[in-house]
């Protein structure tokens, strides 16, 4: 059944016109950087962009920190929130449980399908941000990765090598993947409430947005470590040397907790439901 | 096949389906007739486990559901509320999609099947176009394909000959001719009458969520005892018969007496030119409205005397 829903995502026009989109934005950015070489002061702006200027390899994590504020969410969002009421809307939620396939079945292989899509999303962005990055910024060819020579400076200033660069953009792929994981559930959960895929999906970017306020409210001080938003941007962390955990463990603490909640909570909706569409 | 117990579904405070018995046995056509809003799709989605019961027992080839689904449900073929697809996909992408999905998948001779089942229902298996491109016909034939994939000892079509046109409604006829002939029990949910009268061998009715109906088709279109006579001569037939004569239309007489060849005799000896003698028969249509009018009385139904007007000759 996974297999059958990851095809299904695969053969979705949309899914591909999403990550297209996605990766609009960055390759943009690219483009005025290189042209004007007018990089935000260092500090300011999405992170890692000030130093792109100087060095290339650091842009698919720049690209990553420009979709995943806003971009990213939301075309997890209109996936995960697609996952039931699309099917609902569509009349093939009813020939799929007579089929049948389990409920419970159905909602892990829509989680696992929007996981998929979350990953496949950071990967090309990263590529492509890696392939933009050379082409706009870089200075002459990439070095191996197995090179021990410095590649890079790390965000505190110590030198990284091509290695170490590759490998923490890895990790900091699987964190940003992770990262989705709340609003992901959450779409899901509201998609198996409505027949409604918009609905299910501006719920679930309400609720990201209302986080990202109340992050900037000082009032709401004692919810701030509660809030799904709170730690996205924390794959920084682990350009610092060395790494600094804290956040990055705290963050994916947070989103395996919203992700369990809200997806048994789904699970628990869906289970029992009159399917009349 | 299909066996219910005072199956009831309340939305609310709104009982859609009331105390329903239905009893379907092998091999046969059922016909579920009832008005729309009657409560027929409740009770199809009720017995696929779509929808759950308030009260009540349901049991599909023996096996209590929705609890025993997974075993009966991939020997059940169905098609609910008209057809559904994916519109972007070809109706052999949907099919193989669907056919992937789900327990007891049988990867070997997928291909095949699906394109047998296609030719099956009248649908081009090379057609590479989107089924958002098909007409509501091509759709209807798509969703019978899809029902029909897996062979299925149980058919449930709800609406089956919704969309399509004459020549397709003959087809899908023949279509069921066949699955019956080969064994196939078929539950067949419709509110044409004429579909039903022409294919079924039951008939159930609902109205109001109640079953008002339940019997075989020949029992229910049983003669009336009584006769219908066409004839240019109504006087003189009428006197003939002394007041045995019931009602008459135009050159129409229905007479209260089920002896034909004693009628054409009488009639004959007594000079009365005749079209037509033929015991009364009471139309599937005059049983579904005088059982749907008996229905506040519970036991109204099939054993409430027969309408005054007409039958078929």
């Amino acid at each position: 059944m996974i297999g059958v829903e990851i095809l299904k995502l695969l053969r979705r026009p949309r899914t591909w016109v999403a990550i297209a989109m996605l990766n609009a934005l960055p390759t943009l950015v690219a483009i005025l950087v290189s042209v004007t070489e007018v990089g935000p002061a260092p500090g300011t702006g999405p992170p890692f962009l000030s130093a792109v200027l100087t060095d290339a390899t650091l842009f698919p994590l720049a690209a990553l920190a420009i979709v995943l504020p806003l971009f990213l969410p939301i075309a997890v969002a209109v996936v995960a929130g697609e996952a039931i009421a699309g099917e609902a809307q569509t009349g093939t939620l009813r020939y799929l449980l007579v089929r049948p396939v389990g409920r419970a079945h159905l909602i892990l292989a829509k989680l696992v399908t929007v996981v998929v899509f979350v990953l496949l999303t950071v990967v090309i962005v990263a590529g492509v941000g890696y392939v933009v990055g050379q082409i706009f910024l870089g200075q002459g060819p990439a070095p191996p990765p197995a090179v021990t020579s410095v590649a890079s400076s790390s965000v505190s200033g110590t030198a990284l090598t091509g290695a170490e660069v590759a490998q923490r953009t890895a990790l900091a792929l699987g964190y940003v993947t992770l990262s989705m994981l709340g609003v992901a559930a959450l779409a899901l959960l509201l998609s198996t409430m409505t027949d409604s895929a918009i609905a299910a999906a501006l719920g679930a970017v309400g609720f990201l947005i209302a986080s990202t306020v109340l992050l900037g409210l000082d009032a709401a001080q004692a919810w701030h470590p509660w809030l799904p938003t709170r730690h996205w941007l924390a794959f920084v962390d682990l350009f610092r040397d060395p790494i600094l955990w804290d956040d990055v463990v705290r963050g994916v603490q947070l989103q395996l907790g919203y992700f369990v909640v809200f997806a048994l909570a789904a699970w628990a909706n869906f289970a029992t439901k009159d399917i009349t569409s | 096949m299909i066996r219910t117990h005072e199956l009831t579904k309340r939305f609310g405070r709104v009982t859609a389906v009331d105390r329903v018995d239905l009893d379907v046995r092998e091999g046969d056509v059922y016909g579920f007739l009832g008005a729309n809003g009657s409560g027929k799709t409740t009770t199809v989605r009720m017995l696929l486990g779509l929808v759950l019961a308030t009260s009540g027992t349901i049991e599909v080839m023996g096996r209590p559901m929705p609890r025993s689904g997974r075993s009966v449900l991939p020997q059940v073929g169905a098609l609910v509320e008209g057809p559904a697809a994916y519109p972007h996909l070809s109706g052999r992408a949907n099919l193989a999609l669907l056919e992937a999905a789900g327990r007891g998948t049988r990867r070997r001779g997928r291909r095949q099947r699906i394109a047998e089942t296609l030719a099956q229902v009248g649908l081009d298996p090379d057609d590479r176009r989107g089924v958002r491109t098909y007409s509501l016909g091509m759709r209807q034939r798509l969703g019978l394909a899809a029902a029909l994939l897996r062979r299925p000892r149980l058919l449930v079509l709800d609406e089956p000959t919704n969309g399509l046109d004459p020549h397709g409604i003959h087809e899908v006829r023949d279509l069921l001719a066949e699955l019956r002939a080969g064994g196939t029990t078929v539950f067949l949910s419709s509110h044409l009458l004429a579909e039903v009268e022409q294919v079924c061998s039951r008939v159930g009715v609902l109205d109001q969520g109640r079953l008002v109906v339940q019997d075989q088709l020949d029992a229910l279109r049983g003669p009336t005892g009584r006769t219908v006579v066409h004839t240019p001569d109504t006087d003189l037939a009428r006197s003939l018969l002394d007041g045995r004569e019931s009602a008459t239309s135009g050159q129409r007489l229905v007479v209260s007496d089920p002896d034909v060849p004693h009628l054409v005799h009488r009639l004959v000896a007594g000079g009365v030119r005749v079209h037509e003698v033929a015991p009364e028969r009471r139309t599937l249509e005059q049983v579904v409205l005088q059982a749907s009018a008996g229905a506040g009385d519970r036991h109204a139904g099939a054993a409430s005397p027969p309408a005054v007007e007409s039958g078929a000759s």
